[in-house]
C-alpha cells in the first residue's frame, strides 16, 4: 500500500490515505464543509457546488466530494470567495425551488445570511404533485437535482434503472422514460429514492396525507374498499 | 413536514435478510420508515414490503377484542363439524361479524381472563380424557424467538406431548435435513453480506429479486462491481437472469440429475479437491459410483438444460477461488427435497467450497424468524438448539431447566405440521393451538386441508386478523405485530436482532408472550403442576435469558450486547463475537458425508389430460398466506393472483395475455387471469401462493418427502382452459404494472 498523503486544510496538518477526496480528509480533523447533494451512500457527482473549497495554485472552487486529496495541497474551506460562492448557490436555490421540506438547507441559508429574495424575477420550478402509485408522492417543486435518487435506482443499489434525468437547463427533471406513471414503469416501489431525498420531493404517501390533514384512522381505511379497474 | 414523536430502531417483519428499521412513529402511527446506512446487514437499503408494508397494523378489520364462539361461553359443546363463515372461492377476507346459521357458532367479544380461562379449559379436558397425543401446537415463524420458547415450553411441559411445528416444515425442511445428514447443522454457513467476495455463485430454486430482495441487490452488486460470475439454475426466467453468466432452465424437480452432472463433469475432469476430500469427508468412492449414471448428456435428456451449459457450470463453480451456493424453495419443496439438497451439498464437498469466507452453503431462509422458530425448539423432534427428543441427556437438561420432574418430558418424536392435521380425527389430535400462522392457505391440496381442520375438537388461534385459518377457531386470542412487542428475530445468517416495540398495543391486543404466560399460569393449577416451570417473567430479555443458558450455541448472547448491532450466532460466551462463517477447521459431526443419490421423479408428471406443470412461489409485493400484505396498501401494488404461462403454450392453447382461465389439477382448481410471458418456460405455469379468491394451494400435490416430511409445492400437472371474466372471485382487481 501507498504511503499516506498529508496536506494542509485550513492551516491544519491532515494525514489520509491516497485516493481519498478532500472532504474526507477535512471529516477526519473535524473540519466541517456544508455538503447538500453528497450522501456516503451514493457514488458523489459534485452537481450542487456547495462543498467547494480553495485549493492554493487552482484558478476555479474545487469541489470538495469528488476531488482527490494530493501531497502538499493547500485548502481554506472558508475563505471569502467559498463563503460567497455557497451564499450564492443557497440563494440560487432558494429562488426557484420550495424549500419548506429541506431543514438542514433552511439551517445553511440561515447559518450563512443569505439573501432569499436576492433573485426577485427568478422563474421559479413549480409542478404538481406527482401521486400516481400506492406507496410514495413526487414532488418535483422540492427536487434540487442532486442525482441521488437516479443514482440508488440504478448502480447504487437497486439496479433498476426506472428513473433518470429527462430535458435539459432549467426544464431538467427527474423523470420516468416516457413519463410514464410509476406504476408501469420498471420500478419495484422499493423506496431507495426516497430514503436517499434531501429535500422531501419524495415522501412516503403515508407522511403526504397526515400532512394533507388526514387521521391515521382516515388513512388505515384507503385500502380496505374495492379496487378501482384501472383500465378499461 | 411531520415531526415524529419519535424513532424506533427495530428488525423488519417480513423476510428473511433482517433489515433494519428506523420506524417514524407520530400519534402512534408509523408514517415512514427508513434505514441506517451504516446497517451491516441491508446498508440503508430496503424493499416495497420493508419500507411500506405497515398499514396492516391499523386495518379497520384487524382484531383487538378477545373472542370465543358462544357455544363456549354457555357451557355447550358443539354439534357436528366446525362450519367456518368463511369460502375458499369467496371474498378474501372474512368478516368477523357475519352471522352463521347455527348461532352456537357466533363468535362473541369478551375479555382475555374469560377467553383465557375457556382455552386453559378445553385444552385441560381434551389432555386429561385424551392424553398428550392429542395435543397439537403450531408456533410462528413471524413471532420472536421468545414467543416461540415459551409456546413449545408449555406445550412439553404442560401437556408432555413433542406435536410441535411450524411453517419450516413447508419451507427449508429438505435442506435442514439434507444439511442435519451431511453436515450436522442446517443454517446457512456464510454471511449474506460475503457474496461480494465469491467469484462465482449459484442460485437455485429461489427467486431472490422477489423473495430475498436486499440479498439479491448484493448479488448483483457482485456481479456488476466486483466481477463476481452469477450461475442461475432456475425453470422461470427469473430478474437474476439478466446479471447470469448462465442460466440453466431446468424443467421443476431436475435438480438432482442437474447437479449430480455437475459432479459428473468435476470428477471427469479432475476438478476436485483430494485434499478437502480425504480430510473432511467420508462415503465418497460409493458416491462416485452412483454419479456414473449422471452424464451431462442423461441430465440434458431428463432436464432440458444443454448438457455443454452443465459442463460450463461445472467447471466455472469448481475453478473458482471462491465459489457459494445460494438455495430456496425450488430445492426443498419437492417429495425429494432432501436428495435436492444433497445434490448441491456434494458440490461443494467436492471442490471444498465451504468452510471459508465467500463460499459456502447457504439456504435462504424465507420468514424474518424461521431461523429463529427452529432454534428455539419449535419443532417434533429437537428441543431448543437442536437437541434431540429422544436422547435421554438432553430431556434432563430441559427437565432440570423448566423445573420437571425426571422422566416427565415425552421422549417420543412428536408429528410435523403436515402431519398433525392427518392425524385430526378422532383417537388422534383433538385440540390444535396455532401463533400466526395460516395452513388453509400454506398447507398443500387445501380442500384436504379444510376437511381435516373441520374434524378438530378445539382450535385456538392467536393472531391479527380472522383469516383463513382464524375462520375455523373456537377461540380467538389477538395479538401484536412486531411494532407492538419487544424481542429478538434470527435472520438468515444467523443474526439475532432486537425487535422494539413502537407503539402501545391497540386495543386490547397483547403481546405474545404475555397472552403465553397468562395462559401457562392457568394450566399449571388445572393440571396439578402449579409452579414447575416459572411464567413470571419481566421481559423478554428474562425469556431469552433462561434459553441462552441452556443452549450453549447462545451462551454469549444478552440483550445488552445486541442492543445496536446484532450477532451471529454461536456465540460460545459474553466476549466471543460471533461467527460470520462456519466450518473452518470441521463439521459438527466430523466429517461431512456424502450420500449416494438416485434421480427420483416428481411425483406427477404432465400428460395429455393435464399438460403443463404448475410451480407455485411468491410475489415481491405480498408475503404467504396474505394476512398481513393482503391488509394493506400492497394489495393495492399487487391486486390479483395471475397464472403466467409461456407465449409458446398459450399460442398453442388459444389463450391471450389478461384472458381468464381455469386451471384444474387432480385435487381442486381456480380461475384467474393469465399473463402471457417469457419469464416462465414452456409446459410450466407458475402462480403466486399469496390469493384466497384463486389459493395456488388448492391443485399443489401433498406427497412428502419421506425424510424431511415436506410437501412438493413446486411441482404437480394441471390443465388450463379459458373461464369468462365473471367467474372471478373479483373482476375489478387489476394487476397493472409495468415490470410484470
Amino acid at each position: 500500500m501507498a504511503d499516506n498523503l498529508t496536506l494542509t486544510i485550513d492551516g491544519q496538518q491532515v494525514e489520509i490515505d491516497p485516493g481519498s477526496t478532500i472532504l474526507e480528509a477535512a471529516q477526519k480533523v473535524g473540519i466541517d464543509i456544508p455538503t447538500i447533494c453528497y450522501h456516503e451512500a451514493t457514488t458523489s457527482n459534485a452537481l450542487c457546488r456547495m462543498c467547494v473549497v480553495e485549493v492554493e495554485g487552482q484558478r476555479l472552487l474545487q469541489p470538495a466530494c469528488i476531488v482527490k486529496a494530493a501531497n502538499d495541497m493547500k485548502v481554506k474551506t472558508n475563505s471569502e470567495r467559498v463563503i460567497r460562492s455557497r451564499r450564492t448557490i443557497l440563494e440560487m436555490l432558494a429562488s426557484t425551488m420550495d424549500l419548506s421540506d429541506a431543514p438542514e438547507i433552511l439551517t445553511m441559508i440561515e447559518e450563512s445570511r443569505a439573501d432569499v429574495n436576492r433573485f426577485p424575477q427568478a422563474e421559479r420550478r413549480e409542478t404538481e404533485v406527482k401521486d400516481d402509485n400506492p406507496m410514495y408522492v413526487r414532488d418535483y417543486s422540492k427536487c434540487l437535482l442532486c442525482w441521488r435518487c437516479v443514482q440508488v435506482c440504478a448502480d447504487d443499489a437497486q439496479f433498476t434503472f426506472a428513473i433518470n434525468f429527462s430535458g435539459r437547463g432549467f426544464e431538467t427533471q427527474i423523470a420516468t422514460f416516457f413519463d410514464r406513471s410509476i406504476p408501469e414503469t420498471t420500478c419495484v416501489l422499493c423506496g431507495q429514492c426516497v430514503g436517499v431525498c434531501p429535500t422531501g420531493a419524495l415522501k412516503p404517501k403515508r407522511e403526504f396525507l397526515l400532512e394533507q390533514g388526514m387521521s391515521p384512522q382516515e388513512i388505515s381505511v384507503l385500502n380496505t374498499g374495492r379496487k378501482k379497474r384501472r383500465k378499461p | 413536514m411531520i415531526k415524529p414523536d419519535r424513532i424506533v430502531t427495530t428488525t423488519c417483519p417480513y423476510c428473511g435478510v433482517g433489515c433494519n428499521l428506523q420506524v417514524h412513529v407520530k400519534n402512534d402511527f408509523i408514517f415512514k420508515v427508513s434505514s441506517p446506512f451504516d446497517s451491516p446487514v441491508n446498508h440503508g437499503n430496503l424493499c416495497v414490503k420493508g419500507r411500506f408494508g405497515y398499514d396492516f397494523i391499523y386495518h379497520p378489520k384487524r382484531i383487538t377484542t378477545p373472542m370465543v364462539r358462544r357455544y363456549l361461553l354457555e357451557g355447550k359443546t358443539l354439534e357436528g363439524i366446525r362450519e367456518p363463515e368463511f369460502v375458499q372461492h369467496g371474498n378474501q377476507a372474512p368478516a368477523h361479524d357475519l352471522q352463521s346459521a347455527d348461532h352456537n357458532w357466533d363468535w362473541v367479544e369478551t375479555n382475555w381472563d374469560t377467553a383465557l380461562k375457556i382455552t386453559a379449559d378445553k385444552l385441560v379436558e381434551i389432555y386429561k380424557r385424551d392424553g398428550s397425543d392429542a395435543m397439537s401446537v403450531y408456533c410462528c415463524a413471524k413471532a420472536t424467538n421468545e414467543d416461540n420458547y415459551l409456546l413449545q415450553k408449555i406445550f412439553r411441559t404442560q401437556f408432555r406431548t413433542n406435536n410441535i411445528d411450524h411453517c419450516t416444515r413447508l419451507c427449508h425442511a429438505g435442506s435442514v435435513v439434507a444439511l442435519q445428514q451431511a453436515v450436522g447443522s442446517s443454517a446457512m454457513s456464510n454471511t449474506a453480506a460475503q457474496v461480494i467476495t465469491n467469484d462465482v455463485f449459484i442460485v437455485t430454486g429461489s427467486n431472490t429479486s422477489e423473495n430475498h430482495p436486499i440479498i439479491a441487490l448484493q448479488m448483483k452488486e457482485a456481479v456488476e462491481k466486483y466481477g463476481a460470475k452469477m450461475i442461475v439454475a432456475d425453470p422461470r426466467r427469473i430478474d437474476l437472469v439478466d446479471f447470469a453468466e448462465l442460466w440453466l432452465p431446468l424443467k421443476p424437480g431436475t435438480n438432482v440429475p442437474v447437479f449430480s452432472a455437475m459432479a459428473h463433469v468435476i470428477v471427469e475432469e479432475n476438478l476436485v479437491n483430494h485434499d478437502f476430500i480425504n480430510n473432511r469427508t467420508e462415503g465418497y468412492t460409493e458416491f462416485l459410483e452412483s454419479l456414473e449414471k449422471f452424464t451431462p448428456e442423461y441430465a440434458e435428456e431428463v432436464s432440458g438444460v444443454p448438457a455443454e451449459d452443465i459442463r460450463n457450470a461445472a467447471r466455472l463453480y469448481a475453478n473458482a477461488k471462491n465459489a457459494a451456493i445460494y438455495w430456496g424453495m425450488g430445492i426443498s419443496q419437492l417429495s425429494h427435497g432432501t436428495a435436492s439438497a444433497l445434490s448441491l451439498i456434494h458440490l461443494a464437498f467436492l471442490t471444498g467450497q465451504i468452510g471459508r469466507d465467500g463460499t459456502g452453503l447457504n439456504p435462504l431462509r424465507g420468514q424474518n424468524n424461521v431461523q429463529g422458530a427452529s432454534d428455539m425448539g419449535a419443532m417434533p423432534f429437537h428441543y431448543p438448539g437442536y437437541m434431540r427428543v429422544d436422547n435421554n441427556d438432553n430431556a434432563a437438561k430441559w427437565e432440570k431447566a423448566w423445573n420437571v420432574e425426571p422422566g416427565g418430558l415425552s421422549r417420543k418424536l412428536g408429528l410435523t405440521q403436515t402431519e398433525i392435521l392427518g392425524h385430526a380425527h378422532m383417537g388422534g389430535v383433538r385440540a390444535l393451538y396455532i401463533m400466526g400462522e395460516n395452513p388453509m392457505m400454506s398447507d398443500p391440496n387445501l380442500n384436504v386441508t379444510r376437511h381435516h381442520m373441520e374434524q378438530l375438537e378445539f382450535l385456538a388461534v392467536q393472531d391479527l386478523f380472522i383469516n383463513e385459518t382464524s375462520a375455523f377457531a373456537d377461540v380467538f386470542l389477538p395479538a401484536t405485530p412486531f411494532a407492538e412487542k419487544e424481542g429478538t428475530f434470527t435472520n438468515t445468517d444467523r443474526r439475532v436482532q432486537r425487535v422494539r416495540a413502537a407503539q402501545p398495543p391497540r386495543g386490547q391486543a397483547r403481546p405474545d408472550w404475555e397472552i403465553l404466560c397468562d395462559l401457562a399460569k392457568r394450566l399449571e393449577p388445572r393440571l396439578g403442576r402449579a409452579n414447575s416451570a416459572k411464567w413470571d417473567y419481566h421481559s423478554p430479555a428474562e425469556v431469552f435469558a433462561e434459553m441462552a443458558n441452556v443452549v450453549p450455541d447462545f451462551a454469549g448472547v444478552t440483550y445488552e450486547r445486541i442492543d445496536k448491532v446484532g450477532l451471529q450466532y454461536p456465540v460460545w460466551d459474553k466476549d466471543h463475537p460471533g461467527t460470520p462463517t462456519l466450518f473452518i477447521d470441521t463439521f459438527p459431526r466430523g466429517r461431512g458425508k456424502f450420500t449416494p443419490l438416485d434421480f427420483i421423479h416428481v411425483m406427477e408428471e404432465a400428460d395429455d389430460e393435464f399438460p403443463f406443470i404448475l410451480t407455485t412461489g411468491r410475489v415481491l409485493e405480498h408475503w404467504h398466506g396474505g394476512t398481513m400484505t393482503r391488509h394493506s396498501a400492497l394489495d393495492e401494488a399487487y391486486p390479483e393472483a395471475r397464472i403466467e404461462m409461456h407465449p409458446a403454450d398459450a399460442e398453442m392453447h388459444g389463450i391471450i395475455d389478461g384472458m381468464t382461465v381455469r386451471v384444474t389439477s387432480r385435487r381442486g382448481e381456480v380461475i384467474l387471469r393469465v399473463t402471457v410471458t417469457e419469464k416462465t418456460t414452456v409446459g410450466v405455469v407458475f402462480i403466486p401462493m399469496h390469493f384466497a379468491e384463486a389459493a395456488a394451494n388448492l391443485l399443489t400435490n401433498d406427497a412428502l418427502d419421506p425424510q424431511a416430511l415436506i410437501p412438493e409445492f413446486k411441482a404437480c400437472a394441471v390443465q388450463v382452459f379459458p373461464a369468462r371474466e365473471n367467474q372471478l372471485a373479483n373482476p375489478d382487481a387489476v394487476l397493472n404494472r409495468g415490470r410484470y
